[in-house]
């Protein structure tokens, strides 16, 4: 079978668009990605949209609204933090069956300020443990202490890298460095993450035209190509303690491992990763569950700037979630669009040099929900 | 009679339980009652039970900030039950200092009943207390 690609990739900065719909933060990515493959609307062949906030609001069809109604056929998605990545890889599968040859994905959110996590009733939060978001990943964090003796300082370092990251990239939200000493004294939200340990809940949206390779070299894009070389998801495989402490390790595992069989490479050869540090906690985590160090090892690759720009591998060179911002259904393409401007070589003052693989993390869920996790690799043609 | 804050917590006739299941063919115990096994994927199995009321602190978060008119600190914790099931709850009894709750300390589950943050009513809940000789 033959690969697809990426021919056309782009998103929006993340921030604030109080003023702004849903379809209309969509569409602006949309034509973003289209421009940046050369193509129109018209191209297109299908399109896949990611939204959570109005899963039932047909988003990509209002979106095709306002950049042209052509009648193609229109998936909506909603997936939890995997919502955007499960839109492209939902693209990526129609061309690799032969279905389609050019087709648009796109991830859209908007979102207010504040925690997330609860839901509707009569809420047992405080009076049966917690059920924000914070709580959970703080869970996370201290079942690593627990187990490897990984420390505060070091959950607040992963801050401090990706903050410092944002400052190289335009289309953060945040672009200002915290020190160790302003991200350990932030407000203290669940224990050990601190205000500035969470990710910023935000507005934004990214969009990807994905092309069969036949079409590629028909169109003459291959100039601007990024291969598609694994593109895996996974769900919540069963652990014991799931329904009372929510799972990310196991289906990014499961997701990964099936990632580097399908691309026929070890984690060792990955040359950059944007990992789903939705909280600090989570990224030292995912450091290993990803394969980029022996489980235990997390706090030293954070401690050694192993994950900096700079280092061997660097890890969320965006600014991550926890600077550039997690708009929930935008996300998995964002971290798509970073990797993909690496290997094209054109990150400016934050590329990572020579990088010719990426990969890409995306994991969501929640209390009493499971998970779901989307990985992507990508290769420099 | 006073509702429960969660489904598995019982009012039991005087007599408070948390429900769960037992699987009949590979032992996993739920909290809740079900009707298929999660872990073997056995079905009509599973067997009701009441849950062990004693067990160890596996793991926790001292909570600071929650949604509104939720009292804080509290203490977020995940139980070990002795009888194999893991649940979730407050843990109450022990200073909300991360650097003094010890993992391991054996802990039991108490009911009362308490008003939820936005409720007019209290609700029959449950949270865990350091079992005796535990206290610190």
């Amino acid at each position: 079978m033959s690969d697809v690609y990426i021919v056309g990739i782009d998103m929006i900065r993340f921030g604030r668009y109080p003023e702004k719909t849903v379809p209309g933060l969509a569409a602006e990515a949309a034509l973003l990605a289209l421009d940046d493959a050369g193509l129109t609307i018209r191209d297109m062949q299908a399109l896949f949209c990611g939204n959570l906030g109005q899963a039932s609001g047909m988003v990509g069809q209002r979106m095709l609204a306002e950049i042209g109604q052509t009648g193609i056929p229109v998936t909506n998605v909603a997936n939890a933090c995997a919502t955007g990545a499960t839109a492209f890889r939902d693209a990526w599968m129609t061309i690799k069956a032969g279905v389609y040859d050019t087709v648009l994905a796109v991830g859209v959110e908007q979102m207010g300020k504040g925690l997330l996590g609860g839901g509707g009733g009569v809420s047992p939060e405080g009076l049966v443990g917690s059920y924000t978001m914070p709580a959970m990943f703080a869970h996370i964090g201290m079942e690593h202490s627990k187990r490897y003796g990984t420390t505060f300082a070091q959950f607040a370092q992963v801050s401090v890298k990706n903050h410092h990251h944002s400052t190289l990239n335009p289309k953060s939200m945040y672009r200002v460095e915290t020190p160790l000493k302003e991200v350990m004294g932030a407000e203290m939200i669940a224990w050990p993450l601190t205000k500035l340990m969470c990710s910023v809940n935000v507005d934004g949206s990214a969009a990807a035209v994905l092309m069969s390779e036949k079409k590629v070299r028909e169109r003459g894009l291959m100039d601007r190509a990024v291969r598609i070389r694994a593109s895996e998801m996974s769900s919540n495989p069963f652990e014991d303690r799931q329904m009372a402490m929510p799972d990310f390790s196991g289906a990014t595992r499961v997701a990964a491992a099936n990632a580097y069989e399908q691309a026929g490479i070890g984690p060792e050869e990955v040359n950059l990763v944007e990992l789903h540090d939705c909280f600090a906690t989570a990224e030292l985590v995912h450091y290993e569950n990803l394969g980029l160090c022996a489980f235990g090892d997390a706090g030293k690759l954070i401690d050694d700037g192993t994950t900096a720009l700079g280092g061997r591998v660097p890890v969320n060179v965006s600014g991550g979630l926890l600077s550039k911002g997690h708009p929930l259904g935008a996300t998995g393409i964002a971290n798509i669009y970073e990797v993909s401007t690496h290997l094209r070589g054109k990150a400016g003052e934050r590329q990572v040099e020579g990088a010719r693989i990426g990969l890409t993390h995306v994991v969501g869920g929640g209390p009493g929900m499971g998970t779901a996790c989307a990985i992507h690799v990508l290769e420099k043609v | 009679m006073t509702d429960t804050i969660l489904p598995f917590v019982k009012a039991g006739d005087g007599a408070p339980y948390l429900a769960g299941s037992r699987c009949g063919a590979c032992g996993e115990v739920f909290v809740g009652t079900r009707a298929t096994c999660a872990k073997c994927t056995a079905r009509d199995q599973m067997a009701p039970v009441h849950l062990a009321q004693t067990g160890k602190l596996y793991d926790f978060t001292v909570v600071y900030r929650s949604f509104p008119g939720v009292k804080v600190p509290f203490i977020d914790a995940i139980v070990d039950l002795d009888d194999g099931a893991h649940l979730k709850g407050t843990l109450m009894g022990v200073d909300p200092d991360p650097a003094t709750i010890q993992f391991g300390m054996p802990v039991t589950v108490e009911f009362r009943e308490a008003v939820p943050a936005g409720a007019d009513r209290p609700y029959l809940t449950f949270v865990f207390v350091p079992a005796e000789g535990a206290k610190s």
